[in-house]
């Protein structure tokens, strides 16, 4: 039993971890249906631009004398590093492919992702980069289980990134008109809204939540490597399409249960095949039930 | 009748994938005036509305309003300058709510007192509307969603509207609803109209002008009431 | 030009200086806690000269500047390709044919090396066309197939020793049922959800293949896999067949050869058969074709299993040939690889995929000192490539937009 809650933990860490990534696949496939196959970069570049700004900061020395200010601020800069990046591969490779074939601009941005993670790889170097501080130490012990600081952290962040985004998407007149532009984008230009500028701030809002991703999985697992991207984001492709692809609850649900899945498959069945659950649940999903979870229909995506 | 027109199209072709759409539509249409396109299905009515909104490109010829070309004007920056259209098919959106679908038509505004205002006027034209308020557009019924899609459009306070087909499936009761706020918004107001619809009959009526459209073309212009009678037109559009 | 230049020049800068601001924190800040700019203002001052020079002769070709030059080009070129229509098609091929025949005779090692390359992902790239280019099926785990092939021959070999002409059959029969296992529960999907769960398949093949240690060796590999061998009648000690392995590279070209040249019959074959007709109406529009009595599921199940039966025989070949067989060889950036080589000669063409394969083999290996560089460029070329020249090098004559294309 003890053993159960304890992977139950992990699982939420890991899950909400999947959740953000995820939520960038869906938004940006609400808003345009197409796969953003460079997103799992978003997520590595994430983790080492979290790096390389905590070590600067230790460089400096602030790090000693004000750890929260440096994390905090490693934090945002990471998650708008992101978003740039986010909107300068969508200028490049999404919209100058607007009216062409799905299968050309899904090659362009396989395309983006191979460059990017060869970028990352030249710039960065091939192995690990490992985390230079650890976020918090020590744990909870509760009973027989225990929950590490770092895990605290990870969930409540995560939790504040969700809400956050909620209010955002579903409180503001700029989360109306992405909602708007998803549902209709020629009608939502009768209303003067830019389509251009509400894409581009999908990928970037998108991009800024898989960087947050990336900072809090380096320090989860200690480092980071230029080929992190790729697995994690056909997890989280996997959890956005489990939840229903363009559903935002639907992308949060997904990824806690690709999370869980993957924790309680490599706990109780293999450890080795760990990757291969998140597939077989993809799959099976789309076999049975190809609208997901929370998802009406296919064709009919929101934001 | 002023002299210079508030929109004017000149000698427009349009395509629409591979298909020409329009070749060579010219018309204009004054300031204050209700102005009627009637044709037959695929005669290019509704192309000749979004190529006016800026949607579908223009490969030849030029879009005035208000003196000035707009073929180059991004489709999002024209119900700013006043141009704004009710398109086919009312396409409200299904997953906002009737209230959100409103507020978007007002999304360029920033005057919050003027949009609280126009809201409640629209809430006055159309009381069904106000009941509904938190429903979402998509759970409306086709009478409901044509209502909510011109209070949209005026929600933008349009100088120009465009109106495509705005009795398409709708019950003789509430088309007649719907011409008698067309009426009303274009005598309160002033709001120039321009009426595309395949009932010629209903459109000629409201309308003081009118324009046939033939694949692409315009073969005929003239006073409504005058077309009206035209036996020609009689016998090709209203089935006599 | 001076306009144009403004117009572009304005979104050249700006979009140079969005550069510079994503370069310059992966490489100039520092763990000392300084900033530099050295590094990315160099790395910047390249891109900003090659790209620059690009644009210019972009512009100048546009504004007609370059006519004097390009217009006797031009014609030029029209004159060859008009005079190579001249010849019969059947021409081409033969002198294709003999080129291919007598190539080793005139080349060193490396370069049948390399050779044998460029036939293996022609074989891989045509299979992979009657999946995508022809039934319209977008197949991101392609590869798969070609890792069921090359490990039914390596274990076969290794095991049982069986020699590589009995296997080749295995191996193909091999991928195309894991190409209808793969296929059947995908069978319903269409466009991005086919693509991300034939992603999903080939990395499951994958991971089995680098996790059951018992069968496969995981992630070490299968070594002494034995090369394909003939009889060669023998009269020493009384006339018998003596069999001997093919270690040479030059014989094994000719395998691979043979191999492709099947598969470019087979392709050919399939293309203008009533099958390939039913697959191409798959592709334009599955429900009409299935209204007029297509029968989509056993055609889409039939791609899959006819695109795996050239996989597997190029992996049986690629097992054959390395003497090595392990899961690195098999991953997604392969099936990416695959993909590219027939999108950028053009999907549905069979000399444009042809060229494709070609390009994406020889040119990395002539740029062998950039070797770092190579991927880089070559993600860079796919984005590129899909903007400017979507339909690949040589654009297959019957095109047509696929059904998944239409707006949705």
């Amino acid at each position: 039993m003890d053993y159960f809650i304890q992977q139950l933990i992990n699982g939420i860490t890991l899950g909400g971890v999947y959740a953000l990534i995820a939520l960038g696949y869906t938004m940006v496939y609400g808003v345009i249906q197409l796969i953003n196959f460079a997103h799992g970069e978003f997520f590595a570049a994430g983790g080492y631009m979290g790096v390389i700004l905590l070590n600067w900061f230790i460089g400096r020395g602030y790090m000693s004398t004000h750890p929260m200010i440096c994390i905090g601020a490693s934090v945002v800069l990471t998650m708008g590093y992101c978003a740039f990046l986010a909107m300068g591969v969508e200028k490049i490779a999404y919209k100058p492919l607007r009216s062409a074939s799905r299968l050309a601009v899904l090659l362009s941005a396989l395309g983006m992702s191979i460059f990017l993670q060869n970028a990352m790889m030249l710039t960065q170097g091939v192995f690990d980069k490992p985390y230079p501080i650890e976020l918090a130490e020590g744990s909870l012990t509760v009973g027989g289980i225990t929950v590490s600081y770092l895990q605290v952290i990870i969930v409540v962040f995560t939790v504040v990134l969700l809400v956050g985004l909620n209010l955002l998407v579903f409180k503001t007149r700029i989360g109306m008109a992405m909602r708007a532009t998803a549902q209709d984008k020629v009608m939502s230009s009768l209303v003067a809204i830019s389509s251009n500028r509400i894409i581009s701030l999908t990928f970037a809002v998108g991009a800024g939540l898989a960087a947050a991703a990336g900072i809090m999985v380096g320090f989860y697992y200690g480092s980071v490597r230029y080929d992190m991207g790729f697995v994690p984001g056909i997890k989280a492709f996997a959890a956005a399409v489990l939840g229903g692809i363009g559903n935002i609850t639907g992308a949060m649900l997904g990824g806690l249960i690709i999370g869980m899945v993957e924790v309680f498959g490599a706990g109780y069945i293999s450890g080795q095949y760990k990757d291969v659950f998140a597939f077989i649940i993809l799959i099976a999903v789309l076999y049975f039930k190809p609208t997901g979870i929370m998802g009406e229909n296919v064709d009919d995506t929101r934001v | 009748m002023a002299a210079e027109p508030i929109l004017e199209l000149q000698n427009v072709h349009a395509s629409y994938g591979n298909i020409k759409a329009l070749k060579g539509v010219s018309l204009k249409v004054y300031p204050g005036e209700i102005v009627a396109i009637i044709g037959a299905n695929g005669a290019g009515k509704s192309t000749t509305l979004m190529t006016i909104c800026g949607i579908v490109a223009v490969d030849e010829g030029d879009i005035l309003y208000q003196g000035r070309s707009i073929t180059k004007v991004a489709a999002e920056k024209l119900p700013v300058m006043g141009l704004c259209q009710v398109p086919e098919g009312r396409r409200i959106f299904p997953r906002l709510t009737v209230h959100e679908n409103l507020e978007l038509g007002a999304f360029y505004r920033r005057d919050r007192e003027g949009i609280e205002k126009d809201m409640q006027r629209v809430y006055e034209l159309f009381p069904v509307l106000k009941e509904r308020k938190r429903q979402q557009g998509g759970t409306l019924s086709g009478g409901e969603q044509q209502m909510l899609a011109i209070g949209r459009a005026l929600m933008s306070r349009p100088k120009v509207l465009l109106m495509d087909e705005p009795s398409l499936g709708l019950a003789p009761l509430i088309v007649q609803k719907i011409f008698d706020i067309i009426h009303e918004v274009n005598q309160k107001e002033g709001t120039t109209i321009l009426l595309v619809e395949q009932n010629a009959n209903l459109a000629l009526q409201a309308a003081q002008r009118g324009y046939v459209l033939e694949t692409g073309r315009v073969t005929m212009e003239d006073e409504a009431e005058k077309l009206l009678h035209n036996a020609e037109i009689r016998k090709a559009y209203l089935g006599e | 030009m001076i306009r144009e230049f403004k117009k572009i020049g304005k979104i050249y800068v700006f979009g140079m200086l969005w550069l510079l601001g994503l370069i310059w924190p992966m490489v100039g800040i520092h763990k000392d806690g300084s900033l530099s700019f050295g590094r990315a203002f160099t790395i910047w001052s390249y891109i900003v000269v090659g790209t620059f020079a690009c644009l210019l002769l972009y512009l100048l070709n546009k504004s007609g500047y370059l006519d004097k030059a390009t217009k006797p080009m031009g014609r030029v070129r029209d004159d060859l390709v008009a005079k190579a229509r001249a010849v019969p098609v059947w021409i081409w091929t033969l002198v294709a044919l003999a080129a291919a025949l007598i190539y080793p005779l005139f080349t060193a090692r490396y370069a049948h090396d390399v050779a044998i390359q460029v036939l293996i992902y022609i074989s891989l790239g045509l299979g992979l066309n009657i999946v995508v280019g022809l039934a319209g099926l977008l197949d991101l785990g392609y590869i798969a197939f070609y890792g069921v092939g090359a490990y039914t021959y390596a274990l076969l070999s290794v095991h049982y020793g069986m020699s590589f002409w009995l296997c080749l059959p295995v191996a193909a029969v091999l991928a195309s049922v894991a190409g209808c296992l793969i296929g059947y529960p995908t069978l319903r999907m269409r466009g991005d959800y086919l693509a991300i769960v034939t992603l999903g398949f080939g990395e499951i093949v994958r991971l089995i293949l680098n996790n059951w240690m018992s069968l496969t060796n995981g992630p070490n590999g299968i070594l002494g896999i034995k090369p394909p061998g003939i009889y060669v009648p023998s009269f020493e000690g009384g006339f018998h067949f003596e069999h001997i392995y093919l270690k040479k590279l030059y014989f094994l070209y000719y395998i691979a050869l043979a191999i492709a040249v099947v598969t470019i019959v087979a392709v050919r074959r399939l293309n203008f058969s009533r099958i390939g007709r039913a697959w191409e109406s798959i592709r334009e529009d599955e429900t009409a074709a299935e209204l007029m009595g297509v029968n989509t599921f056993m055609l889409k199940l039939l791609a899959y299993a006819m695109g795996a039966v050239f996989a597997g025989l190029a992996g049986a070949f690629f097992a054959a040939r390395m003497r090595f067989v392990s899961p690195e060889s098999f991953t997604f950036l392969e099936s990416a690889m695959v993909l590219s080589m027939v999108v950028l000669g053009g999907m549905g063409s069979i000399p444009g995929i042809i060229l494709g394969c070609a390009a994406l083999i020889v040119l990395p290996e002539v740029f062998r000192e950039f070797e770092l560089y190579r991927m880089l460029v070559f993600g860079a070329a796919m984005t590129v490539m899909m903007i400017f020249r979507p339909a690949g090098l040589i654009p297959a004559k019957r095109v047509g937009t696929r059904s998944e294309e239409k707006e949705g």
